[in-house]
């Protein structure tokens, strides 16, 4: 395992770590290769280091492209950066069937278009990879800033590159790896393989980059990154940027003596929870299991809790909690149990319960998250429940506390799931196994197990 | 696999039969496939022992290595399959349409009209099973690098030279058969899979006779009984009833029949060669004999485990003809057209055989290629088959309906008012209608209009069963939309969350342009030179 | 092309040790070899095989007396092709096997030390062959310059309170550390080969890595690390990557490829751990129940064809399709399972979208019931069954696509 600097604070950790990005960045020496990887552990301040990087290049003179992989992630992108950097002047380059929400247009510093030719003169130009593929610029930039680069596809990657001469690729490996429904085993093994993601190949053709990594988490509590590293990092170790006692979730009203309360308390004291249902085999909308996820939310609101941290004093709000699911129905499931018990999810219509899958909560963050176990209730696990991306981004969207619900059985079904997988000669192993890090979890969290009659 | 499947399965265990997956013929079949039966040597990547093919089922031919083992012979063989194969392959190349289409003069920009050639049909390989398909694509990539005698350099062991030109054709075929719902070379497991739920997994279902045993189980037998039969019933001597499909032979098989056989050949040509060493021509002739024999006795044994599985391919073919084409097929099928045409212009013109593997672009291409067409398959099984859209209304990604109310309404934002009236309709579905969810009005040719209809989801109530959609296009260019582009009451329509168009994929770079992330150009990177004459033994 | 040697019945029987050779009665023990850790990998879950195996049962042979034998063959041509390949690696002093594994490790071609293949006494018994394998491991790792071989070398494994010898095809000793080397037939085509393959080799690869651990932690008399992906660095510890020496594209040279089998080797340690968890199962079979294959003077067998199958059927299976190309019962389990109409004939797959479903039976006439009525099997205990409405619904929407009029009650 890779030695971890212990002894520095945290927050020196992260900032010398930063420290040599930027100048990687910004001022590369000669012969320098012409990318810079970050590999970054969920909450460890990738969007602050990409709004750093974007002022410092801009500082220096260049003006700069940034790749996105999805719609959302480009407008929250483009109002951090236009919030932070009032000085800047950033360009929204949209598809011309989807314009961005009007939270973009807020900001003055903001020009929208789905023509490049109306944004190039800006400082920054923001868009998704699916729309930078698409255009067709006759002066490239120099610099290009990837964010959730391993989201990327390496084909997307291939459509793109000739837009800038230099990058910075960040990008967190534990979470959920590009895919496709078509074969691809002809390419596999090859350093080019179009269905892998965009960091794999240009790392493999570029050998001489290593890899930075931020060592901190400033999301994560210091009672989740332990285990997030150990499972989700095994060779790329993480420490929380907070301590024990920096964070605090505590109820204005007492508990009621039910399984809920325990497992909210539970939660709030250590940071994890397993509130466990009676061993079933059900389908993937498990209504016992969506009204306990619902039942928790709303008694996380009705109870009054307060979240202390570093950052000060704050209610727990409708806004400040996610629920997350393996599947679209089961989110769906999970929204109408809510509307039902009265807890509003409309994000339109004011603060509301984020409910998503974790391909959508990827990169989010929230206070408290209520998670549907994807393998609860499961007869059989499948490559996609144990896909190690998908429990990691479950498992990590929190600053205070995480409550698993879940049918009991899951060690049983893990036990029982053939490890029949085929191995692809030339294909780099990624760690950790989702199955073994699902039995990681799964035995950290039975020590906070509830059980739910 | 979706519950709509699961549910045939299990009713195909009550029933005993292969029950319905499709109400069309989704893949093109040619009126005349090529049927091709190839066998395995056993132990040896893609060796060949032998190969049954024909376009008349009466009259298959066989092609077989006497002894697998050895170069000359195997040589022989392909040779044979070429002679055999090359000319139903070509036979396609002479009768063309023009098809008209424009070109940009790279010089002055300026469009002009030109015309290109499309073979007006194509080539159909039809083989038993998936394994015999990556058997074809492992025989093209044998052979496709060969050197003849025609080349320069022929190397100490030149192919014959119409082998390499069988290893590109099959190499094209089998690349071919990676691009979801093409049907230039197809599996017969593949094709019943599409259109028939067996009571048994998919796993059995790779077994062709065992397959098949659940269209037409013998009298008193159900399906699930005939399948084992076909799977693991033995005569006497030990023999498989219903040799597999190949191309891998039954190891008992090779034991007791195949090994015997190959070993009188063997003994039959060391006597001849000891006969003609010793200038003994009356032992020769009676080796030459011998060797006829043996080389008979295989034929015999061989016509013996393929005949069986040469039928059943038939028999599919007869199964799948008995179901109507489905309304796409022609579409694909000038696309498969075009993969065909294409080829045979790249042959002509003197192009070098297929890389072992592609380059970065090439990949991210093929890949670009095969997602396109997976999402255009999906949407035309959808609008082709009743049954095929029933599986996205399960899923959440479809509903029908009978339209209970047609409310004008406009969009006066604008300079001039649009016409965007809600359509109501009840419905049994319960699909993933989120408000201002996109939505596409499926519309048959026969009904006319625009092929696509957006709308948006405008309210769902699911206690009483309506969804109400706002129209967005396809109603023409006035205020009130023109007659017939909208549903009335009482009609029944559907409409998907997906597009019914397949988008576009992203231009990419020439494989000259190859950016410094993958590589840089092809030729750039030192690229191990391709072997003269591989080790073959 | 790993031979597994049968382990000789320990002195002091264990009481678990005893009852397993109880079970298996006096036919020789099976021990693990390639396919029971393929079975293993492929079916943890199966009661039935996990007894089976750890009493060392022949399955193929219990599958012949239970009348749908194992359907399991090597055809005499694939046999003599590797007879053929290992035996040419090892001509010459293993000449062609050392051209490709020195390139691997970074070792010069040639000038540095020769090869020592020291005699690990192939004629002995398993203990005998072990103890010496340890020696001369111990021996070729304390010079970090020697360059070793062990040819067939013999590792003994803790496995559920008991050992089990493992032979690998041969372990190469250098720089104070050591690597497996697995020699298959299958080819490796322009880099590539079939993952299914490669996979099977990895995990059995794994095994023989997780023997060389425990040996190694064992000699320098420390625990064997607990986290799986920590890789302890002790004097002939095995390195976590193993070498798979395969032909080369359509001919017979050989190539060597690195496999990582970090994965592998988590997922054996965590299923070897469950097999202690055998005593459960054990006490669970009926008395008398056991699977003597043996046949008396006369050739009369000790247990019949219907005791047998009483005493396996004792054992619940968790049988799937994909036992048919892993497990010999295969055959017999499906059997088995499609006379107790379970739905897991189809496949494991189906089970996910049936909940609690188990049978067709119950699946077809959830199907046939009318989706109104489907709501009222509603119990207060479990809810409204999802699976059954959702089966209901796919039936309603097969019938009007079908053109079929969805009748009610039909069963």
């Amino acid at each position: 395992m890779a030695e971890m600097s212990t002894e520095q604070a945290p927050g020196a950790a992260a900032d010398a770590a930063v420290a040599r990005i930027l100048a990687a960045t910004v001022h590369p020496p000669a012969g320098a290769p012409r990318g810079v990887v970050v590999d970054s552990p969920p909450g460890a301040g990738k969007s602050t280091l990409v709004v750093r990087a974007a002022r410092e290049l801009v500082g220096a003179g260049e003006r700069l492209m940034i790749v996105a992989q999805t719609n959302g992630q480009v407008d929250d992108l483009v109002g951090r950066l236009a919030e932070k950097a009032p000085e800047l002047t950033i360009g929204r380059l949209h598809a011309a069937d989807s314009r961005p929400g009007p939270e973009v247009l807020k900001h003055a510093n903001v020009t929208l278009s789905d023509k490049v030719a109306d944004l190039v003169e800006h400082d920054v130009v923001v868009s998704t990879s699916a729309k930078w593929q698409w255009v067709r610029a006759e002066a490239p930039w120099r610099h290009a800033i990837v964010d959730e680069a391993y989201q990327m596809r390496s084909d997307a990657l291939l459509a793109v590159a000739r837009l800038f001469e230099r990058a910075l690729f960040v990008g967190d490996p534990g979470q959920l790896d590009p895919f496709t429904v078509v074969g691809t085993e002809q390419w596999a093994g090859l350093s080019y393989d179009p269905s892998s993601s965009a960091v794999v190949t240009m790392l493999a053709h570029n050998p001489q980059i290593e890899p930075h990594r931020l060592p901190v988490s400033w999301r994560l509590p210091a009672s989740a990154a332990p285990l997030i590293s150990r499972a989700f990092y095994p060779y790329t170790p993480f420490r929380s940027g907070t301590g024990p006692d920096d964070r605090r979730l505590t109820a204005a009203v007492r508990p009621d003596g039910s399984a809920l309360d325990a497992a909210i308390d539970r939660a709030a004291e250590h940071g994890w929870a397993l509130l466990e249902l009676p061993a079933r085999h059900t389908v993937r909308t498990d209504p016992q299991a969506v009204a306990a996820v619902a039942a928790t939310v709303r008694r996380l609101l009705e109870r009054g809790l307060t979240a202390r941290s570093e950052q000060g004093e704050a209610p727990l709000t409708a806004d400040r909690i996610a629920v997350g699911t393996a599947h679209r129905d089961q989110a769906a499931a999970v929204r109408a149990a809510l509307l039902t018990a009265g807890v509003p999810v409309d994000q339109a219509a004011g603060p509301a319960v984020t409910v998503d899958t974790a391909n959508r909560l990827q990169g989010r963050e929230y206070d408290v998250t209520v998670v549907l176990h994807p393998l609860s209730g499961r007869p059989d696990a499948t490559a996609f429940h144990l896909e190690t991306g998908r429990l990691c981004v479950l498992a990590s969207r929190h600053r205070h506390a995480c409550i698993v619900v879940a049918r009991a059985g899951i060690g049983e079904l893990l036990d029982e799931h053939p490890s029949t997988e085929p191995v692809q000669l030339g294909v780099p192993v990624t760690f950790p196994d989702g199955w073994e890090a699902n039995h990681q979890v799964l035995d950290h969290l039975t020590e906070h197990r509830i059980r739910l009659r | 696999m979706s519950l709509l499947t699961t549910l045939a399965r299990l009713e195909a265990v009550r029933s005993g039969r292969a029950e319905p997956l499709a109400t069309v013929r989704h893949r093109h079949l040619s009126d005349r496939p090529m049927v091709v039966v190839p066998l395995t040597a056993a132990g040896e990547a893609g060796a060949p022992l032998a190969v049954m093919l024909g376009t008349d089922r009466d009259a298959p031919r066989l092609h077989l290595v006497p002894q697998p083992l050895n170069r000359t012979l195997r040589f022989d063989f392909l040779a044979e399959l070429a002679a055999d194969l090359l000319p139903y392959l070509e036979s396609f190349a002479e009768d063309v349409e023009q098809i008209e289409g424009s070109e940009k003069d790279p010089e002055t920009g300026e469009k002009t009209q030109v015309f290109r050639e499309l073979c007006a049909d194509a080539p159909q390989l039809i083989v038993p099973n998936g394994a015999g398909v990556r058997h074809l694509a492992l025989l093209g990539r044998s052979t496709r690098f060969r050197r003849t005698v025609e080349d320069d350099e022929p190397g100490p062991y030149p192919a014959p030279v119409r082998v390499p030109l069988l290893g590109r054709w099959l190499t094209h075929l089998t690349d071919r058969a990676q691009v979801p719902g093409t049907s230039l070379l197809l599996s017969m497991t593949g094709l019943l899979a599409r259109h028939w739920a067996t009571g048994q997994s998919h796993l059995e279902d790779q077994h062709l006779a065992a397959r098949l045993a659940w269209h037409a189980p013998p009298r008193g037998l159900t399906g699930a009984e005939a399948a084992e039969r076909a799977e693991s019933a033995r005569d006497d001597r030990g023999q498989l009833l219903h040799p597999p499909a190949g191309p891998a032979t039954d190891p008992r098989f090779d034991e007791f029949v195949l090994a015997p056989a190959i070993a009188r050949y063997d003994a039959a040509t060391a006597a001849l060669q000891h006969g003609v060493e010793q200038r003994d021509e009356a032992a020769a002739e009676r080796a030459r004999a011998a060797v006829r024999t043996a080389v008979e006795e295989l034929r015999e044994v061989l016509t013996a485990v393929l005949l069986p599985t040469w039928r059943d391919v038939w028999h599919g073919l007869d199964l799948l003809r008995t179901l109507p084409p489905a309304g796409h097929l022609a579409e694909r099928w000038t696309g498969d057209r075009w993969s065909y045409t294409g080829h045979r212009d790249r042959l002509a013109a003197g192009e070098p055989p297929q890389p072992r593997q592609d380059d970065a672009v090439t990949a991210a291409r093929k890949l670009a290629q095969r997602e396109r067409e997976q999402a255009r398959l999906d949407v035309q099984e959808a609008l082709d088959d009743p049954l095929a859209m029933a599986g996205h209304r399960l899923a959440g990604e479809a509903f029908s309906g009978v339209v209970t109310e047609v409310v004008p309404d406009y969009d006066t934002t604008g300079r001039s008012p649009k016409p965007r009236p809600l359509v109501t309709l009840r419905t049994a579905d319960r699909p993933h209608a989120d408000l201002g969810r996109e939505a596409h009005r499926v519309r048959s040719e026969a009904e006319g209009g625009p092929a696509a209809q957006k709308a948006e989801i405008a309210a769902v109530d699911p206690a009483g069963g309506t969804i109400t959609l706002r129209m967005l296009s396809g109603m023409g260019r006035k205020k009130e939309p023109e007659p017939g582009s909208l549903p009335e009451p009482g009609d029944l329509v559907t409409f998907t969350l997906f597009e019914l168009t397949v988008r576009q994929s992203a231009p990419l770079p020439e494989p000259d342009d190859t950016p410094w992330t993958h590589g840089g150009p092809p030729g750039a990177a030192p690229v191990p030179a391709p072997s003269v004459s591989e080790e073959w033994e | 092309m790993n031979v597994s040697t049968n382990v000789p019945s320990s002195g002091h029987a264990e009481p678990l040790a005893q009852r397993l050779a109880e079970l298996r009665g006096p036919a020789p023990q099976r021990s693990l070899n390639a396919r029971s850790l393929a079975a293993l990998a492929a079916n943890p879950g199966c009661h039935r095989r996990a007894v089976l195996d750890a009493a060392g049962v022949d399955k193929s042979a219990l599958a012949a007396r239970l009348g749908r034998p194992a359907p399991f063959g090597q055809s005499p041509f694939a046999i003599a092709r590797g007879v053929i390949f290992e035996s040419r690696l090892k001509a010459d002093d293993y000449a062609a096997l050392l051209e490709p594994l020195r390139a691997h490790l970074g070792v010069p071609a040639d000038g540095g030390a020769p090869v020592q293949v020291p005699d690990l006494l192939h004629r002995s018994g398993p203990a005998v062959r072990a103890d010496r394998t340890v020696e001369a491991l111990a021996r070729a790792a304390a010079d970090p310059d020697a360059w070793t071989l062990l040819d067939h070398p013999m590792l003994r494994l803790d496995v559920a309170g008991g050992t089990a010898y493992l032979e690998p095809d041969a372990v190469v000793v250098h720089g104070g550390r050591c690597t497996v080397v697995e020699i298959k037939s299958f080819p490796v085509l322009d880099g590539g080969a079939d993952p299914a393959k490669v996979g099977a080799a990895a995990r059995q690869a794994a095994v023989y890595v997780l023997a060389l651990q425990q040996a190694a932690a064992a000699l320098a008399g420390r625990p064997l690390a607990t986290d799986p992906y920590t890789e302890q660095r002790l004097p002939g510890s095995p390195r976590s990557s193993v070498l798979l020496v395969c032909p080369k594209d359509f001919g017979n040279r050989p190539t060597a490829v690195a496999v990582d089998v970090r994965r592998e080797l988590a997922t054996t340690r965590r299923q070897l751990g469950q097999m202690t968890g055998i005593g459960r199962l054990l006490a669970e079979l009926p008395a008398g129940a056991d699977f003597d294959l043996a046949a008396d003077e006369d050739g009369v067998p000790t247990r019949s064809a219907e005791e047998l199958a009483a005493s396996v059927e004792a054992v619940p299976a968790a049988y799937g399709p994909d036992c048919l190309s892993t497990c010999e019962l295969g055959f017999h389990c499906r059997a088995r399972a499609r006379c107790g109409d379970r739905v897991e004939q189809l496949g494991r797959g189906v089970r996910g979208e049936l909940g609690s479903i188990r049978t067709v039976t119950q699946a077809l006439a959830a199907a046939a019931t009318e989706a109104v009525t489907a709501e009222a099997t509603t119990d207060a205990e479990t809810g409204p069954d999802e699976a059954a409405e959702r089966l209901a619904y796919a039936a309603a929407l097969r019938a009007e696509a079908l053109g079929r009029i969805p009748v009610a009650g039909r069963a």
